[in-house]
């Protein structure tokens, strides 16, 4: 387990690095001078200079990799040149709106997708199975940030439950922020749901269809105590899999939503940013992301190993 | 297959619902009701009538015609995306499958871990953030994440098709291993990456109309689903039907080509079919 963990650990490694380096590339390298591309085309020149100093253009482009990893490394993520503050405060402000978001859309659709799915495999061809896939089917082919659109014309603009949209701030109380991440968890929350039912689903349809569960029922097992014992424990490999992926789509998600409520998270910030051509804040904010990405991958793996010991051999 | 295809009810709803769409882009070269470059201030945010079936936007252009020639964009970035992504990655997983195990097979695999970390919306935002934003863009960010997806598929089909006695039979006839791939392993997953190839161009268009949304895709005056969609955010409790429509055109287009490979899939492997129901 240790040495599997150990490798899988070097592979953490490489895929951060590999993606980093993607990253600046992209954004410092592509652009030629990325002064001059955020200071447009009347820069002074003495502005422009004091700008590459203060970007640190002046080394050479491994230099300048190297620094911005250092930095990263000890938190520093440079200073955002249109707001003059340290990008690292910036996105820890608007990660308490998108993380509790992603985190909410995750929790409603784990809870959505998992009754569903046991319901619908329980009753295989029933009314109630092809409700529920009938439902997923729409759920899947939705734009969210178009169900979240009709959320607020429904919910906010004609019931006023809800308001149609900003952040009322984690100062008002925790459920004050909670309402307001309410519609737009949902909305986030939708798709990832009806993916997540029909993996359960099929993965407990081809666990019960097993000899263990034949064994188990001719030991005389009711087909509930065959269900709860034994098939969904092992039917819920491929749902951690899913779950662990869908966090960071749900990440990436939160950014178009976010755009919907008007609210001032990460994606806020990556729009923001792009307009102001603030590409410090821009590649900051991918950089995250992918981290997101990479080191949750890594935890499901990892997770697997320790549940499973049959997968530590394989790729 | 003709028969079976027509019993498939997934198929003939999804592939009706598709052909309405396609149909409505192509025919939109030719005619539209009314034209979209025009503005007609006077009859803004109309509701649906006879002159105007689904009502008129904050310009006064007909809601129809936008959603006609908007599909045109849709279809043509989610399509390209598609042959992009077939493009590079179906080779990169057949040469990955006829080298298992080399150096080669790893780069490829580990390069589609990375391409996957970079959902399509960050590489969008990268490229707009150094590019600007424009429809190509969209086709690119899209085209890149659809690469591994075809890669891995390809791949993993391609393994089992190694170990069979026709392409061990090509083997020993002294064919190498691009003329093997080309000539047994493609033509025997070709039906897989026709599903697959379906089910992405559902998701580029859902991705299109996101990108569009947020202002990384087709910029105006080109009309495209999700910027008409943004159009109708501040205005929705005014005029509701200029965010109804397009969003219908949107779920309707994925659901009938979500169906359509749904259907597919059974056709070509009836077997799944059974395991399933």
């Amino acid at each position: 387990m240790l040495r599997y963990v150990l490798k899988r650990l070097v592979s953490l490694v490489i895929s951060l690095a590999v993606a980093s380096l993607v990253i600046f590339l992209a954004i410092e390298v592509v652009p030629g001078d990325p002064a001059a591309y955020m200071l447009g085309m009347n820069a002074q020149p003495d502005t422009l200079a004091a700008l590459r100093e203060q970007l640190g253009l002046n080394g050479t482009i491994p230099e300048r990799y190297l620094s911005w990893v250092a930095g990263m490394l000890q938190g520093d993520f440079g200073t955002s040149y249109t707001y003059r503050t340290p990008v690292a405060e910036m996105i820890g402000e608007r990660l308490w709106i998108s993380l509790p978001l992603a985190l909410y859309a995750l929790t409603l659709s784990t809870l959505i997708a998992f009754p569903a799915g046991v319901w619908a495999a329980s009753r295989r061809g029933s009314a109630v199975d092809m409700g529920v896939m009938g439902v997923t089917q729409l759920g899947v082919a939705i734009p969210n940030f178009w169900f979240a659109m009709l959320m607020v014309l429904v919910f906010a603009i004609n019931l006023r439950w809800f308001s149609a949209g900003g952040f009322a701030g984690w100062e008002q109380g925790f459920f004050a922020g909670m309402k307001s991440l309410t519609l737009p968890a949902i909305a986030l929350a939708l798709p990832q749901a009806s993916i997540l039912t029909r993996v359960m689903r099929s993965s407990l349809l081809d666990t019960l269809s097993e000899d263990f569960i034949r064994t188990a029922r001719a030991k005389g097992l009711t087909r509930r105590q065959v269900l709860w014992r034994h098939a969904l424990r092992n039917a819920m490999i491929p749902v951690l899999t899913i779950i662990g992926m869908q966090f960071s789509f749900l990440m990436a998600g939160a950014i178009i939503i976010e755009n919907v409520f008007f609210l001032p998270g990460l994606g806020r910030l990556v729009f923001q940013s792009i307009s102001a051509r603030d590409l410090i804040v821009v590649e900051s904010v991918v950089m995250l992301l992918v981290f997101a990405v990479i080191v949750v991958n890594f935890a499901v793996d990892v997770a697997y190993a320790a549940v499973d010991p049959r997968l530590r051999g394989r790729r | 297959m003709i028969r079976a295809a027509l019993t498939n009810r997934s198929l003939v709803i999804g592939l009706a619902l598709s052909l309405i769409f396609v149909g409505a882009a192509l025919v939109s070269f030719v005619w539209v009701p009314q034209d979209v470059a025009t503005l007609d201030i006077a009859n803004k945010m109309k509701t649906p009538s006879a002159a105007h079936p689904l009502g008129t936007d904050h310009f006064g252009r007909d809601i129809l015609s936008m959603i006609m020639v908007g599909a045109r964009t849709s279809i043509a970035v989610a399509v390209v995306a598609v042959v992009i992504g077939m493009g590079l990655g179906v080779p990169l997983g057949l040469a990955a499958a006829a080298r298992r195990g080399s150096l080669l097979d790893e780069v490829i695999m580990r390069g589609n871990d990375l391409v996957f970390a970079f959902p399509s919306l960050l590489i969008a935002i990268m490229i707009t953030a150094v590019f600007g934003p424009s429809a190509l863009n969209a086709i690119i960010a899209i085209g890149i994440f659809n690469i591994p997806v075809f890669a891995r598929l390809t791949r993993g089909a391609a393994l089992s098709l190694w170990t069979r006695d026709y392409v061990l039979a090509a083997r020993v006839a002294g064919k190498g291993a691009v003329r093997i791939s080309a000539e047994h392993i493609l033509p025997n997953v070709t039906n897989l990456l026709i599903v697959q190839g379906t089910i992405q161009f559902s998701l580029g268009i859902l991705a299109e109309a996101a990108l569009s949304y947020v202002g990384l895709g087709a910029q105006p005056p080109v009309p495209s689903w999700g910027r008409m969609l943004a159009d109708s955010q501040t205005m929705i409790s005014l005029a509701p039907h200029m965010a109804i429509f397009p969003g219908m055109a949107i779920l309707l287009t994925v659901l009938g080509l979500n169906l359509m490979g749904d259907g597919l899939r059974d056709l070509f492997d009836p077997r799944i079919r059974r395991d399933r129901r």
